[in-house]
C-alpha cells in the first residue's frame, strides 16, 4: 500500500484524512427509534473514540444497520441524543448536511450513480459540496482510486465493473470527501465469494491508517484482525460489547453464544 | 480417455478437461441476409403468418396510395375545373393545384402579406435553436440553451406581435394561423410543460403537506377535465367574468390552457420515473453530503428523466396533435386552415377534402416521426451506462 501511495502523483497533493474536532467521534445516548409500532432501537448507548474501529454484528432485524444509519441521519431517531464530532443531530438541515460532509458511508448494494463514470462518481461531492476546483477534485479522486487499486477503470461506468470493484469505487467515493468517520453497512454481503477479500483488504488498509470506523459485518476474521471492540445486537438493543479476543473466546450472554455457534462453524 | 473431449464424459464418472475449447463463429444460418430473414420474419409459424399478412396488407394499400398521391394526381391548374372528373375523362387523384394555391394560407393563416417575412424569420430562428439544442456536437450548447429558452421567446414575441418603436407593425393574434399557430402553441407547450411538470412531480412527493396538496389538487383537477373544456372555459367563460380591457388575448389564453394541461400529464410521467429510482440512489447521494436540490438535479432527475424519455416524447407527440383542438375556440391552427380551405367553392371537387387531409396527415406524420426518431437516438445514446 505504501509503495502504491509513493508512486501516485497525488502524494504531492498532501491529502490527509481530516482530524476530528473532539475526542469522541460518535456518541449515542439513550437512543430510541420506532418504525410505526415496532421498537427498532432500544436505549442504545455508545461512545466511539477517535480512531476506534467498532464491528457490529447480530441477526437480521436486530437494528444494527438502523443504528449506523442513524449516525448520518439516513434514519431519524425519535428519542435520545446522537452527537457526531460535537454536532448534535436534530431536525436542523444545516447540522445534518454538516455531519454528512464529515461522515462517509459504504452500502451493501454500493449505491454508485450508474449514469456517471467512476471518476465522476468520485468527484461529484467534492465538486458540488466542498466546491473544490475540478482539476484538483480529479487528482484527489485518482489518488483514492489508485489506493483501492482500480485507477485504470476511472472512465468506465459502474455497470461495467464487477461487484468487488464497484464496492471499492464506493469506498474511494466516500474517501474523496476526506471524511473523519466511515460507516460500513454490510459492505461484503452482496458480493460474490471471490470478491470479498479485495474489499476487506481495502478496509484493513483504511483501518491501519487510523480511520474511525463503524462496521456492520458478519466477517468475523475482519473483526478479529481490525476491531477494537465488537458489539453484538439483538432485538434492537446492545447485548454484549467486548474486545474481539474476549468476545469470541468468552462470550458472556446466552444469546451471543448461540449466535456465535451458528455463524462460526 | 477414449472419447472425444466434447462428449463431456457422459458415460464416465470422472472427467478432467485437457485442452480449453476455443470460441467458434456461429453457423452460417445465423449470419447475413438469410440469417436476418430467418430471425426476424420467419422464425416461427406465427411469425411466418404475420409476415405474409403484413406483406398482403402493404400490397393492397401502397399501390392505391401511390396512385392517388402521384400517378393519378393533377399537378397544375387554376381552379376546380382542373380536378373535375368530367372534364379530364379519367380517374382523378390528389388535386395538388389546390394545395399550391392555398399553401401560404396553410403556413401563415391571415397574417398580413407584407409582414410574412417576420414569420419566416421566426421559423428560421426556431430551427436554429432546435438544431443547436438537439445536435449534441454543436459548438457552445450552453449558449444554445440561453438562446432557446431566453433570447428566442422574447425576440419571437416581439417579432410576431410587432413593436412600433422598432418599425414592426403590430399584428393582432386573431390574424395568426396555419403552421405558425401550430408551431407556436406546441413549442410553448413543449418548453413550458417539462419544467412545470418536474416541479409538480417533486411537489407531489414532497414531505410538506401544503406543497403536496397543491400539486395533487392541480394535477388531478387538470387531468380530470377534457382539454376542450379547459380551452372553452379559457376563451368563453373568462371574458364573462373579467372586463374586456383586462381580458388577455385569445391565443394567449389557449396557450396557457394547453401548457398547464400538458404540465399535469408531464408531472405524472416524471413521477413515474422518480418512483422507479431505487432508494439506494437517494441514500448514496445523501450520504456523500448532497443537499436535496443538488441530489435531485445531479443524481435523481437525470436518471428518472432518462427512463421516462419514451413517455415524455409520447406526451409531446400527443400535445403536438392536441394543438388542433384550439380550433374549437376559433383559432386557426394548421388543420383548421386546411378544413376551411377545402370547402372553398373555388376548389370544390370530390377530391379536394381528401387532398387537404392527406397534406395534414403528411405534415403531422413528419413532425411526430421526427420526434420519435430523435427520442430513440437519445435513448440509445444514454443506454451506455446500462451496459453490463
Amino acid at each position: 500500500m505504501d509503495t502504491v501511495m509513493a508512486d501516485s502523483p497525488a502524494t504531492k497533493l498532501n491529502i490527509k484524512p481530516s482530524k476530528l474536532k473532539t475526542d469522541v467521534a460518535v456518541k449515542l445516548v439513550n437512543v430510541n427509534k420506532w418504525y410505526g409500532e415496532f421498537h427498532v432501537l432500544r436505549d442504545i448507548n455508545l461512545a466511539v473514540k477517535g480512531g476506534e474501529k467498532i464491528v457490529i454484528c447480530g441477526p437480521s432485524g436486530s437494528g444494527k444497520s438502523t443504528m449506523i444509519r442513524c449516525v448520518n441521519r439516513l434514519e431519524e431517531h425519535q428519542q435520545g441524543q446522537i452527537v457526531v464530532d460535537g454536532v448534535e443531530l436534530t431536525n436542523d438541515l444545516k447540522k445534518i448536511d454538516e455531519v454528512r460532509r464529515e461522515v462517509g458511508m459504504v452500502f451493501q448494494h454500493f449505491n454508485l450513480f450508474p449514469h456517471l463514470t467512476v471518476l465522476e462518481n468520485c468527484t461529484l461531492a467534492p465538486l458540488w459540496v466542498r466546491k473544490i476546483p475540478k482539476k484538483q477534485a480529479e487528482e484527489i479522486a485518482m489518488h483514492y482510486l489508485t489506493r483501492v487499486k482500480i485507477p485504470q477503470q476511472a472512465l468506465k461506468y459502474p455497470g461495467q465493473l464487477s461487484g468487488g470493484q464497484q464496492q471499492r469505487v464506493a469506498i474511494a467515493r466516500a474517501l474523496c470527501m476526506a471524511p473523519k468517520i466511515m460507516l460500513f453497512d454490510e459492505p461484503t454481503s452482496a458480493l460474490d465469494p471471490e470478491m470479498v477479500k479485495e474489499v476487506l483488504d481495502t478496509m484493513v488498509g483504511l483501518a491501519e491508517e487510523g480511520m474511525t470506523m463503524l462496521v456492520v459485518t458478519h466477517e468475523m476474521g475482519f473483526a478479529r484482525q481490525v476491531a477494537d471492540r465488537v458489539i453484538f445486537m439483538d432485538a434492537g438493543q446492545i447485548i454484549e460489547m467486548n474486545t474481539p479476543n474476549e468476545f469470541f473466546s468468552h462470550p458472556q450472554h446466552e444469546r451471543t453464544k448461540l449466535f456465535l455457534s451458528q455463524i462460526l462453524h | 480417455m477414449t472419447m472425444a473431449e466434447g462428449d463431456l464424459a457422459v458415460a464416465e464418472l470422472t472427467f478432467v478437461r485437457g485442452a480449453m475449447l476455443d470460441s467458434k463463429p456461429p453457423p452460417a444460418s445465423m449470419r447475413g441476409t438469410v440469417g436476418w430473414l430467418r430471425e426476424n420474419l420467419l422464425s416461427s409459424p406465427f411469425n411466418i403468418a404475420l409476415t405474409i399478412i403484413i406483406a398482403l396488407l402493404l400490397a393492397w394499400i401502397i399501390p392505391d396510395l401511390l396512385k392517388f398521391l402521384i400517378f393519378d394526381a393533377v399537378w397544375t391548374g387554376a381552379d376546380r375545373d382542373a380536378c373535375l372528373e368530367g372534364v379530364q375523362h379519367r380517374t382523378i387523384g390528389a388535386c395538388w393545384p389546390f394545395v399550391w394555391e392555398r399553401w401560404p394560407y396553410f403556413v401563415y393563416g391571415s397574417y398580413p402579406g407584407p409582414e410574412r417575412w417576420r414569420v419566416d424569420l421566426f421559423f428560421v430562428m426556431l430551427a436554429v435553436g432546435v438544431v443547436w439544442l438537439l445536435w449534441l456536437r454543436a459548438p457552445r450548447r450552453d449558449f444554445g440553451a440561453i438562446y432557446f429558452f431566453i433570447v428566442l421567446p422574447i425576440s419571437a414575441f416581439i417579432l410576431l406581435t410587432g413593436w412600433r418603436a422598432i418599425g414592426l407593425e403590430p399584428v393582432d393574434t386573431v390574424l395568426w394561423g396555419g403552421i405558425l399557430v401550430t408551431i407556436v402553441v406546441s413549442w410553448v407547450g413543449i418548453v413550458v410543460s417539462l419544467p412545470i411538470g418536474i416541479l409538480l412531480a417533486l411537489g407531489r412527493r414532497s414531505h410538506m403537506p401544503a406543497v403536496r396538496l397543491f400539486s395533487v389538487t392541480f394535477i388531478e383537477f387538470v387531468r380530470g377535465v377534457p382539454l376542450v373544456t379547459v380551452l372553452f372555459m379559457a376563451s368563453v367563460m373568462l371574458p364573462l367574468f373579467v372586463p374586456e380591457q383586462y381580458s388577455p388575448d385569445k391565443l394567449l389564453r389557449a396557450l396557457v390552457g394547453i401548457a398547464l394541461f400538458a404540465s399535469a400529464y408531464m408531472a405524472e410521467v416524471v413521477r413515474a420515473g422518480l418512483q422507479a429510482i431505487p432508494k439506494g440512489q437517494f441514500e448514496g447521494a445523501m450520504a456523500v453530503g448532497l443537499p436535496y436540490s443538488k441530489m435531485m438535479r445531479l443524481i435523481i432527475l437525470p436518471q428518472a428523466l432518462k427512463i421516462t424519455i419514451p413517455n415524455i416524447v409520447n406526451t409531446y407527440i400527443g400535445l403536438f396533435k392536441d394543438t388542433t383542438l384550439v380550433f374549437i375556440v376559433g383559432i386557426f391552427d394548421f388543420l383548421h386552415t386546411v378544413d376551411v380551405s377545402r370547402i372553398d367553392p373555388k376548389w370544390a371537387t370530390p377530391v379536394t377534402s381528401t387532398t387537404g387531409y392527406a397534406v395534414a396527415a403528411i405534415f403531422y406524420l413528419i413532425f411526430c416521426y421526427a420526434m420519435s426518431r430523435y427520442a430513440r437516438a437519445t435513448e440509445a445514446r444514454l443506454a451506455h451506462s446500462d451496459k453490463r
